[in-house]
């Protein structure tokens, strides 16, 4: 068998999956470069840890090829998970063992692992290395979480909503952590709901939404390509709010300032937001 | 199998993947710590049969009629074979249940661990916890209800074989269990009830000479009732054979019955053994 530098990373065609009468993936494609930070975005229940599961081997697919480093997941053999690290969504590490003990003994199932020392410290867990896992804050079994997915040295990194529950800073050192993951070359997948974190890692990104992916690319893109209509909002002279969608925003206001002969009030010309289009993408639009 | 990735770190390394007799040994290393870290889950692992040990043989102390021993010196190798079944079916069956509820089998899957492994390192740690187990009670046994300790090598081999099957059956019963609760939650009633219902009609309880033929016959189908009977072959005098069913202590039916749950509890594990909670598909 020979993979090519060229060669996707992940390459998902036609993927199905069933949970008795419930459609969780209904045909997906992906392809994922090598090297490449790809963001698997969507709202709760759209298909995306389904997806995530697959490309793990632990979950079987009712139809479609997937290919992950080159080998199907769903046959998956030793040599090829120790190339494949995975965070799962929810974690649980043994919590009687100490951070250090834990990375030191899942370094030994790798035949190539990265240096114990080396990646406690990559995820910042320095200082409590000689600490029991169950004195950890959700935040810091996080990390560790990220510790034993990168240990084995892998080549693809599968991340399934790795910051759900995380406040702010939490969540702005995690990106950092990813960052340096990508810097070293690794290719990240990584799952999330949370719209400004798929903006601030993914190189591109793809939005599922009722197990179909519905807008595929980078994010600028994304924005570009659904978010040429502007909406311009004013205010009447009654004081009741208006608002008008348009793709020429400028013949708008002109019309207003027309009609309000000079200043109009409340005055607002707003470019959709890669928020704005995610909802109206996801059909979560009404929702808001 | 030649591959040209973009990563020759970690596609030229020479490293190989670790073999599962290695990291069974790791794994059981690892399981031993966590195990006497755990120490309400110590003391109540190896309290339960010495206190049962003591209750019983305490209340029933008479002389058996005809057998030539004590109701007392009757419960000291009934217990130890209760308590090489406490350490590995009843401790295994739990906290197998509760590792795959908590989703720690799910994760050692998503790694190149070798699952053959993980099943080594819990075969450590109950040779470990029962022998243990087994001394503690030898040494209650001894000093307070006049059990002595066999002269004779060739019982210490009886010993041997009866403590390594048994344990090994009922090791493998207790990894097969696991799989049966729902969640980690309920995983203690699970296991503890068969387990009970074995202690009643194996001989652990109650003398085997008590027990109605048709329940003696229904724990001959498991291993309780054959390590009960052989442990009293090594550890009471010949004169107490008459109060088996058989009138002997037939070692050589009970290596065969062990040593076929041996063989039909790992098929049994690798048929049924899940590594995700049934809620995780």
């Amino acid at each position: 068998m020979t993979t090519h530098a060229d060669q996707l990373a992940v390459d998902v065609r036609g993927l199905r999956k069933q949970y008795g009468d419930v459609t969780a993936v209904d045909g997906i494609d992906l392809g994922i470069r090598q090297g490449e930070v790809f963001g698997l975005l969507g709202p709760n229940g759209a298909g995306k840890s389904t997806t995530v599961e697959i490309l793990q081997g632990n979950r079987r697919r009712d139809a479609g090829e997937v290919s992950v480093l080159g080998s199907d997941p769903a046959t998956g053999t030793r040599a090829w998970r120790s190339r494949v690290g995975i965070v799962w969504q929810d974690e649980s590490a043994p919590a009687e063992l100490t951070v250090g003990e834990t990375v030191r003994h899942f370094s030994c199932y790798y035949p190539n692992p990265r240096d114990p020392e080396e990646v406690i410290g990559l995820v910042g867990l320095e200082e409590k290395a000689g600490s029991r896992i169950k004195s950890l804050s959700g935040g810091q079994r996080r990390r560790l979480d990220v510790a034993l997915g990168v240990i084995g040295g892998p080549e693809l990194l599968l991340l399934d909503e790795p910051t759900t529950g995380f406040d702010p800073a939490a969540r702005r050192q995690f990106w950092e952590l990813i960052r340096r993951l990508a810097d070293e070359g690794t290719t990240i997948l990584l799952t999330t709901h949370y719209l400004e974190e798929a903006e601030a890692l993914a190189d591109r990104l793809a939005v599922i939404a009722r197990g179909r992916v519905v807008a595929e690319g980078e994010p600028a893109a994304l924005r570009e390509r659904f978010g040429t209509e502007a909406t311009v909002e004013w205010t009447e002279a009654d004081g009741s709010p208006r608002s008008e969608r348009t793709d020429t925003p400028t013949r708008t206001v002109a019309g207003l300032t027309q009609r309000f002969d000079g200043e109009i009030p409340g005055l607002r010309v707003s470019r959709p937001t890669l928020e704005d289009v995610y909802l109206r993408l996801t059909g979560l639009e009404d929702a808001r | 199998m030649t591959t040209t990735g973009v990563r020759p770190r970690t596609t030229t390394a020479n490293g190989r993947l670790p073999g599962a007799w290695g990291l069974g040994l790791r794994r059981g290393a690892l399981e031993i710590r966590q195990f006497f870290r755990q120490r309400d889950q110590v003391v109540f692992t190896f309290a339960f049969p010495v206190v049962f040990l003591f209750l019983f043989a305490s209340i029933f102390s008479n002389d058996v009629k005809g057998a030539g021993i004590t109701a007392s010196q009757l419960y000291v190798p009934a217990m130890m074979a209760a308590g090489i079944m406490s350490t590995s079916f009843q401790s295994l069956g739990i906290s197998i249940a509760i590792e795959r509820d908590e989703k720690v089998l799910r994760r050692l899957r998503g790694t190149p661990m070798p699952p053959a492994a993980y099943f080594f390192g819990k075969i450590w740690l109950v040779l470990v916890t029962g022998a243990l187990e087994t001394a503690i009670l030898l040494v209650v046994g001894t000093t307070l209800y006049d059990v002595d300790l066999p002269s004779d090598l060739g019982k210490w081999a009886d010993f041997g074989w009866i403590f390594v099957l048994g344990l090994t059956a009922c090791a493998l019963l207790g990894i097969a269990i696991s799989s049966v609760p729902k969640t980690g939650r309920s995983a203690t009633s699970v296991v503890v009830l068969p387990f009970l219902v074995l202690q009643f009609i194996s001989g652990v309880y109650i003398s085997v000479d008590t027990i109605p033929d048709w329940m003696l016959n229904i724990g001959a189908l498991f291993p309780l009732k054959w390590m009960c009977q052989g442990l009293r072959g090594v550890f009471l005098p010949d004169s107490a054979k008459v109060l088996e069913q058989a009138g002997d202590w037939e070692f050589g039916r009970i290596a065969l019955v062990l040593g076929a749950w041996c063989v039909g509890g790992l098929l049994l594990c690798l048929l049924t053994f899940r590594w995700k909670g049934r809620r995780d598909g």
